[in-house]
């Protein structure tokens, strides 16, 4: 039987189905006030807020944090002109973005810096890629070492196969109905069908837990009440300091995702939202990003993977599919079907 | 008055910006279409694939939405998107903002229909797939509509254009650059005789040549020339008359004044008759020299400046022939006119004509032998008025002198001044015609050949 553990929340909060912003921080005092509001944790993001505060000294930053599906529904609500708009967005719930952009939400910008991403991380030159980060398998390594670290789904699927009685309830995953990041690495796994189909049953084999936070996901690896975590943000687990953790890249294929920027069409202060978008296309932000994991420089040998297997999850209009409520019925149900069939004794 | 060049330019200017426009419009209208189409396929295809993946589960269509489809629709990168799935009763199945309605137009035969509306402010086109289930548990029409803003398509149309319309453009300014040079090429002539006209002498009345000139420009420079000619030919005949008139009364005039001299100093009262019957005689005679010299400066200036009308040369023998005052000279003298049926018609101009057949009708009375004869007639493609004595005409030294202005020969009367015949081959020459003098053993006859002027009858 699968459990779902209910989120309690923890000092560190990283995604949460919070209807409201979890906590605000503020940079800088200048007379200019804008508001940003992401769903990165301070924690991990404040090297870079605090820098930019620093170089533009007329600000007064306002950083609300948000679980992405409360910040969707917010956004959203914002832009139908139910409430002050953000001046910034920054999400990694991709495919909400996209929607957000999709239906006119979204202030264009083009400039030098923009132009210069790859076309997988820009959108209209509404949505902009400003982080690369991988989703991997994180492992407690003295419980899994050497030849039984899975470095692929295969080897993960042939593991849990092997030896269901050790992974019982110790393989944790995101609860995709709750995170909308977790949903959204679902959706392009599934769009890899056989695997995906293949480690939904596996995991139900093993009774793997489904479970919201990146927080508790890493905690409870460090502590061994995880073997084994799949699809978690690979920047959360350098920021967990957590030296127990490792980290795969799964050689069959790795989901990179970009957090996107947007600025709403609504904003107030557009002008600021535009220098902060700039900024975090400098390579000095860059490097500050990439200190905080948030932007891996990714390169073949390095990680040992070939350049086909780095799959990043593009801004594009195919997100929306991955936003379709008929389409999410779908997965939803294929995702609790699937465990429900192995509930039965 | 703008410069000709100006005005070509300015029409070929006008001719290639007016084509340019046309052609503009019609490349505008199709790229237009060929995005059109071309993105119209895409999103049928789009909408055809979210059809297909249509199923009826436990009764109700179900959507599994295909990214095949928006990887299709993604096409057009840079377009947001629109979609939306309705059961038969029109209500919303999935759609990508159930908040969000497009009203699509009523079902047809079709099985695509397109159209356009606004999508959140946009211009977007639309389509709307339908695809019928004939099941169990579920029977009906599926909508799907698949919409996308118009960005690709306006990007495509002005790829399209600018493909199109930048080597037109090109193609435009060479032959600007082209008609530039063809027009200076044609003008160069111009220019040429412009810059000769402006550097010539006010007093040149010599012709201007017309080798190497445009037909165009002969054309306009022969009239030119033509006018120049006249205006010299009037000048020469100015100064001529000056001279003319100066050179022959400057004898009588001194003879007259010698006999009034000498009628005063007389006193022998025969003798004073006889001065003042010789100073008689000198006036007339000058009186007589006088007109001869007005007549001819006046048909010098008639045939130059009067236009040419068609003459019959019957009248011009008849009128001479009745109102010549030489009848009086010698009214003894037997006189005939000889002229048919057919009106004789020359292109001149009467009174010089008059006045050419009264000197050689004076002539022939003064000097031939009676009877006189003056008639007009056609012979082949040439009208004569002619003048026939009987006697044995002029001696050949005088015809070979025929016309010459000064033509008073040691012989002559006092009252023959030699400008007669001056006048007639003046009037022979200003018509294109010709004196002709002939003897044989009728007599002597002078006449006036001229080309034949037809006149429709």
């Amino acid at each position: 039987m699968i459990r779902f553990l209910q989120a309690v929340l923890l000092l560190l909060p990283l995604t949460s189905p919070a209807p409201a912003q979890e906590a605000v921080t503020r940079f800088g005092d200048g007379e200019t006030e804008i508001l940003v509001r992401s769903t990165t944790d301070i924690g991990i993001f404040r090297p870079v807020m605090e820098r930019f505060a620093e170089l533009n000294p007329h600000l007064a930053i306002s950083y609300e944090q948000w679980g992405s599906n409360a910040l969707f529904d917010r956004s959203r609500d914002d832009c139908r002109g139910r409430g002050p708009q953000a001046d910034a967005i920054l999400s990694s719930a991709v495919q909400q973005m996209v929607w957000l952009a999709n239906a006119a939400c979204a202030h264009p910008h083009r400039s030098a810096a923009t132009l210069a991403l790859p076309a997988t991380r820009r959108w209209r030159d509404e949505l902009w890629g400003v982080t690369i980060e991988p989703a991997v398998i994180a492992y407690n390594k003295t419980l899994v070492k050497g030849d039984d670290i899975p470095r692929s789904r295969f080897a993960l699927l042939d593991a849990m196969r092997n030896r269901p009685r050790f992974f019982r309830s110790r393989i944790a995953t995101y609860d995709i109905a709750e995170s909308g990041l977790g949903y959204l690495f679902a959706h392009s796994d599934s769009l890899e069908a056989t695997t995906f189909g293949a480690l939904l049953e596996g995991f139900s084999r093993v009774d793997a837990i489904a479970t919201c936070c990146s927080a508790e996901i890493i905690a409870g690896v460090a502590e061994g009440r995880f073997v084994i975590a799949y699809n978690v943000l690979g920047s959360y687990i350098l920021n967990s300091g957590a030296p127990e953790v490792g980290l795969i890249m799964p050689e069959d294929y790795t989901l990179l995702l970009s957090r996107a920027y947007m600025i709403p069409r609504g904003a107030a202060q557009k002008a600021e939202a535009i220098d902060f978008l700039e900024f975090l296309l400098t390579p000095e932000a860059r490097s500050l990003l990439s200190r905080a994991g948030l932007f891996s420089e990714l390169e073949v040998g390095e990680t040992g993977l070939s350049g086909s297997a780095l799959r990043f999850i593009p801004l594009s209009p195919t997100l929306l599919v991955a936003r379709d409520a008929n389409r999410r019925t779908l997965l939803l149900d294929f995702w609790n079907e699937t465990f429900q069939r192995d509930v039965s004794p | 008055m703008q410069s000709l060049t100006a005005r070509v330019f300015g029409t070929v200017l006008a001719i290639l910006v007016l084509g340019g426009v046309l052609v503009a419009i019609s490349i505008l209208w199709n790229g237009r279409q060929a995005a059109r189409q071309s993105y119209d396929r895409i999103l049928f295809g789009a909408a055809s694939d979210i059809a297909e993946s249509i199923r009826i589960q436990q009764g109700a269509p179900l959507v599994d939405l295909p990214v095949s489809a928006f990887e299709l629709l993604a096409q057009a990168p840079e377009d947001r998107i629109y979609y939306a799935i309705l059961d038969p009763g029109r209500e919303i199945i999935t759609s990508v903002d159930p908040q969000q309605r497009i009203v699509p137009p009523p079902r047809s035969a079709d099985p695509a229909r397109f159209f356009d509306a606004e999508l959140d402010g946009e211009p977007a086109r639309f389509v709307q797939v339908t695809r019928r289930f004939t099941e169990r548990d579920f029977s009906g029409a599926v909508d799907v509509i698949v919409g996308q803003t118009l960005r690709a398509r306006q990007a495509m149309t002005t790829e399209l254009m600018l493909n199109a319309l930048l080597p037109m453009a090109a193609a435009g300014i060479l032959l600007m650059a082209i008609a530039v040079l063809v027009v200076r090429s044609a003008l160069r002539p111009l220019d040429a005789l412009v810059s000769d006209l402006t550097g010539r002498d006010p007093y040149d009345l010599t012709p201007m040549p017309t080798d190497n000139l445009p037909r165009e420009l002969q054309v306009m420079l022969g009239a030119m020339n033509r006018f120049m000619a006249r205006l010299d030919g009037q000048v020469e005949a100015m100064r001529n008359l000056i001279s003319d008139t100066a050179h022959q009364l400057r004898t009588p005039v001194a003879a007259i004044q010698i006999h009034a001299e000498s009628a005063t100093v007389e006193t022998d009262g025969v003798s004073r008759r006889r001065a003042l019957d010789r100073l008689l005689i000198r006036t007339r005679s000058l009186s007589k020299l006088l007109d001869q010299l007005l007549s001819r400066a006046l048909v010098v200036h008639r045939t130059d400046s009067v236009a040419r009308t068609p003459v019959d040369l019957r009248e011009v023998a008849l009128e001479v022939m009745e109102r010549d005052d030489s009848l009086a000279l010698a009214p003894e003298t037997e006189l005939r006119l000889v002229i048919g049926e057919e009106p004789v018609i020359v292109l001149a101009d009467a009174f010089s004509l008059q006045e050419a057949a009264r000197n050689l009708l004076g002539n022939a009375l003064k000097y031939g032998k009676p009877p006189v004869s003056i008639g007009a007639s056609q012979e082949g493609g040439e009208v004569i008025l002619w003048v026939h004595d009987c006697g044995a005409g002029p001696a050949e030294g005088v015809i070979a002198r025929l016309g010459d202005r000064f033509n008073r020969t040691a012989g002559s009367h006092e009252n023959s001044t030699g400008i007669g015949l001056s006048i007639v081959t003046s009037v022979a020459a200003a018509f294109a015609g010709r004196v002709t003098m002939t003897q044989d053993e009728t007599g002597f006859r002078a006449a006036l050949v001229f080309p034949s002027a037809r006149v429709p009858s």
